[in-house]
């Protein structure tokens, strides 16, 4: 095994460059669902606020910090709620989130991913 | 044995693991140590050639059982200057300080009310207290840590007073690596007359230990760091004290004497290890003692002082590099964050590189507080850690810099 090489299953280009300018990254002037989750093992925090019309999510963002993978997947994630029946947003899982992400996480990164998920649908319930 | 880069390549070749997992750079030794093949031995062999209860039956093998469990007990307690009637076998270090936090209030006086702690603790010297504190109605206090990462002894004198009942405080931080004053704290403590608690977790590995020149009332630590078995851990207490305290769990082999109506217990540790105990385990801790006995505990601190030296003066020349611990008296221990970066994406990156390190709060959020910081990374450093590992890690911290761009 080379010590110094680095494979880039989870830090793709596309993944650092999302996280050095993520989507919808803030906060909603009006918003009417906010939830906060955080992950046990960094104690990172994921605050989503939502704004939704006749069952529609109309406007999302985030904020808080936290590591790529986490980062990264709110940026997705409220990008690709914008427009979704809370319905559908509530059906949403962790295959949904890898997709939208296109790379391989790993077991003890998944929490990270799913954070804003679990976050989005707790403010949504 | 002294150890330098020639010799502990050789002492690898002990662990299993590291033939199995070629190119393994194991960095995060505070978690969990890796086990010699003397010590996975000694669990197979008393489970194929030895295997009973202990304490109990009056055949040749339960009686050989017996004999091996108190021989092991034995070997404990002369690991950290105890007498064998003062060691009590626990689950890991955190069963340790929950069995206390259950039983030390039937030998707290009157007009005692206030446990004190420190910014630092792992949280198994933590919520254990706070628990009892609910409970019991405790006030906690917390002695702040300096700027240099290390205790406010000044602090704590303020904070130690006439009512302090307790004094429960780590010896090494397990984040920070810092060696704190015990001697002095116990001394402090016990001129207000506390009881006074420390958490061995992190020195044992490599601090010689000697309970009586410390001279706390209560000392724990855990098998599973100290290249022993997993689910077995020793609670030392003063024998005076013992006798006195009352049993946390209850079942077989702690009692005296049981009537419908009525239940003696027996004495000290016994009464401590209800149930059947971890005998193989005790057994395997005792080969894991006898092998770091070996090396000699002085030696191996020095090895550990040795890398973590040669760490420090090589990750300093990475730009944005930020490390928290003390300029001296600590252990192999570093912990620190790159600039930006998230402890989790540092980990993830290094673990491609076949690195293991830990990163995150690791059980210390107060302390993350104080520092500011959500989590770092943490390397550390064991018996088997060579120079070439650190320079395996400074390489690719490099790498995951680049890869952020910066």
């Amino acid at each position: 095994m080379n010590h110094t090489e680095i494979p880039d299953d989870m830090y793709r280009e596309h993944i650092l460059e999302l996280y050095k300018s993520p989507s919808n990254f803030g906060e909603l002037e009006k918003a009417n669902h906010e939830a906060t989750e955080h992950n046990t093992i960094c104690g990172d925090e994921i605050t989503v606020q939502l704004l939704t019309e006749n069952e529609i999510v109309k406007e999302a963002k985030f904020s808080g910090s936290g590591c790529v993978i986490s980062m990264v997947a709110s940026s997705l994630l409220t990008d690709k709620i914008k427009g979704m029946k809370i319905s559908e947003v509530l059906k949403l899982n962790q295959k949904d989130i890898l997709k939208l992400m296109g790379i391989k996480v790993t077991p003890a990164r998944i929490k990270c991913a799913l954070l804003p998920l679990e976050a989005a649908k707790r403010a949504l319930e | 044995m002294e150890l330098n880069e020639k010799s502990v390549k050789k002492l690898k070749e002990d662990f299993p693991i590291f033939k199995n997992n070629p190119g393994l750079v194991y960095l995060d030794n505070a978690a969990t140590s890796q086990r010699p093949s003397i010590v996975i031995r000694a669990l197979v062999d008393f489970y194929e050639k030895e295997n009973a209860n202990a304490s109990r039956g009056v055949y040749t093998l339960a009686e050989k059982a017996t004999e091996r469990y108190a021989e092991a007990r034995k070997v404990v307690a002369n690991f950290i200057g105890a007498n064998p009637n003062e060691i009590i076998f626990t689950r890991n270090a955190t069963e340790g300080l929950n069995l206390l936090s259950y039983t030390l209030t039937s030998i707290i006086p009157q007009g005692k009310n206030e446990i004190l702690l420190t910014e630092m603790e792992h949280h198994s010297n933590l919520v254990p207290w706070k628990q009892l504190a609910k409970s019991e109605g405790f006030k906690l206090k917390f002695v702040k840590v300096k700027n240099d990462f290390t205790l406010d002894m000044d602090d704590l004198k303020e904070k130690l007073t006439e009512k302090t009942a307790i004094v429960s405080v780590t010896h090494v931080s397990n984040v920070l690596g810092t060696i704190n004053p015990v001697e002095e704290i116990s001394r402090l403590g016990k001129e207000k007359g506390a009881l006074v608690i420390i958490d061995g977790a992190q020195s044992a590995p490599s601090l010689k230990t000697d309970v009586k020149k410390i001279a706390c009332d209560f000392f724990v630590f855990s098998s599973h760091k100290i290249l022993g078995p997993g689910g077995i851990g020793v609670l030392y207490g003063r024998i005076e004290l013992l006798e006195k305290m009352k049993p946390f769990n209850f079942g077989g082999g702690m009692i005296k004497k049981v009537t419908l109506s009525e239940t003696e217990f027996t004495s000290p540790p016994e009464r401590f290890e209800a149930g059947t105990q971890n005998i193989a385990e005790a057994i395997a801790l005792a080969e894991s003692i006898k092998y770091l006995e070996k090396i000699g505990l002085d030696n191996i601190h020095d090895w550990e002082i040795e890398l973590v030296n040669y760490a420090l003066k090589k990750l300093k020349e990475i730009e944005g590099i930020e490390i928290y611990g003390p300029s001296e008296n600590k252990v192999g221990i570093i912990s620190f964050n790159l600039k930006d970066i998230h402890p989790h994406d540092v980990a993830s990156l290094l673990n491609d590189s076949g690195i293991a390190i830990r990163a995150g709060h690791h059980c210390a959020m107060p302390l993350m507080n104080r520092l500011g910081v959500v989590g770092t990374c943490r390397a550390s450093f064991y018996i088997y850690n060579t120079l070439e590992d650190v320079d395996a890690l400074v390489e690719a911290l490099k790498k995951v810099m680049e890869k952020f761009g910066k």
